[in-house]
């Protein structure tokens, strides 16, 4: 069962609305019995890095997503879901995120260019991934955000042009994040989430 | 790099879709859902759904649509029309929108604008702007280009930014409808403080008005007549623009 993690910051009716239209089920919730029972957990967010940490912590999430990562079945962050991935986020502060791929979210610094990035942005893919087949070299996603993951380059599966090159694909085995919206990106878009939901967490 | 995007505008009048001419005389152009589904089909960059009347029966006829197309399209989706509260926002963003346009309530007071930036992020705002000329000078109006206000243009448009939208939709009544190009004065003048991507709307008629406007400056272009009268549509735009040695968005 793919759960889609409920925790008060994130674009849920997208994200199943994306999975359903590909023909597959899954539940929303924030139960940890729910999420340890999961095949796939997808994290969404919109919002800011602070609030979504707090919103994990008051729901003592924190446990049952590093339990899922550890067990090597496939997790995979969206936009702010992604930047949670990291150690550190820089917005408001600095907040503690939950430490499953190495690096800090930072803003993003791009000097001329105004923020949020908004619109449809590529990718430059560094090395073959199970959730990247079938998706030619050049498709456009979409993204919208304002922060970006800054990692070292063994994580960072595909940067992209926005005035500087940041990690637009975030990997480290199990564990995937995307910073753009693969619900907001059509046909690409789709593909990423049906090469995740078929991904069985193995690189 | 970041593509120009070109978005679609559905205006909607009792759930219909409607298209008139500097703010007036609407007429009927069809059923929301089903050119949403078209534009979905073409690979429209967003689509943006504005109900004109803002009343509570064009409220929950907006709602239904946006759960619809929320079901089958996935590329954003703007929404706005009688935007006054957070509560607003949320039940927009329920529904199924990834951004709200927020108009007529910024012209009375910039806290929806604050408060939905803090409580849903910048990403979620959009703030739109309606301009006018009176007397030569460019005016800012509400409710639909029916009220002038005390506003000055570039002050407001500070002040938007101040308070945290995270995009501008600058829409020239004078041009709406009238198909014969954007007006680009007004962009510029609006460009010359903008700190956040600014959408330009208002008097496409043709796609070389899209390249004229994507030239000066703006991150994107919104158009609703060029595509609902004529054969026009956005692959058709997207190659246009391409020719013309604009990035657009990759699809396939």
């Amino acid at each position: 069962m793919i759960c889609l993690l409920d925790y008060g910051a994130g674009n849920l009716r997208s994200v199943s609305n994306a999975i359903e239209y590909l023909g597959y089920d899954c539940v929303i919730s924030d139960s940890p019995a729910v999420i340890s029972d999961a095949s796939h957990l997808i994290i969404p967010g919109v919002g800011s890095y602070p609030a979504a940490m707090n919103n994990l912590c008051e729901r003592e999430l924190l446990p049952v997503i590093h339990d899922f990562a550890n067990s090597g079945r496939p997790l995979m962050g969206i936009c702010l879901g992604m930047q949670i991935l990291s150690e550190i986020g820089l917005e408001y502060g600095e907040t503690v995120g939950l430490g499953l791929i190495p690096g800090q979210v930072v803003s993003l610094p791009t000097e001329d260019l105004v923020l949020p990035h908004v619109g449809w942005n590529s990718l430059e893919l560094n090395w073959d991934h199970p959730c990247f087949v079938r998706i030619k070299t050049g498709l456009d996603f979409y993204f919208v955000h304002s922060f970006c993951f800054h990692t070292s380059p063994e994580f960072a599966l595909a940067t992209t042009d926005y005035g500087v090159n940041f990690a637009s694909v975030v990997a480290k085995d199990n564990v995937l994040g995307v910073q753009f919206h693969p619900e907001k990106s059509q046909d690409a878009g789709l593909r990423l989430i049906e090469n995740f939901l078929d991904w069985d967490g193995q690189c | 790099m970041l593509k120009k995007r070109i978005i679609p505008v559905l205006l909607l009048k009792n759930g219909r879709m409607v298209k008139g001419v500097q703010f007036d005389n609407y007429r009927d152009t069809g059923d929301a859902v089903s050119a949403s589904r078209i534009y979905n089909a073409q690979y429209a960059d967003e689509l943006m759904f504005i109900d004109i009347e803002a009343s509570g029966a064009g409220r929950g006829a907006l709602l239904h649509v946006i759960e619809e197309v929320s079901e089958e399209c996935f590329m954003p989706l703007t929404v706005g029309g009688g935007v006054r509260s957070c509560d607003d926002i949320q039940q927009f963003l329920r529904a199924g929108a990834d951004k709200v346009l927020i108009t007529t309530a910024a012209t009375e007071s910039y806290e929806v604008i604050r408060q939905g930036a803090e409580m849903f992020g910048a990403q979620c705002i959009v703030a739109g702007v309606d301009i006018r000329t009176v007397d030569d000078q460019y005016r800012v109006f509400s409710h639909c280009g029916k009220t002038m206000t005390e506003l000055e243009l570039i002050a407001h448009v500070e002040a938007l930014q101040d308070a945290g939208a995270g995009e501008l939709l600058i829409t020239s009544i004078d041009r709406d409808g009238g198909m014969e190009g954007y007006d680009l004065g007004l962009f510029k003048l609006i460009q010359s403080v903008s700190r956040v991507p600014v959408i330009v709307n208002g008097g496409a008629g043709h796609f070389m008005h899209l390249v004229d406007a994507i030239k000066a400056g703006a991150h994107a272009v919104a158009c609703a007549s060029v595509f609902h009268f004529g054969d026009n549509n956005p692959i058709r735009a997207r190659s246009y623009l391409k020719n013309h040695a604009i990035a657009v968005k990759n699809v396939k």
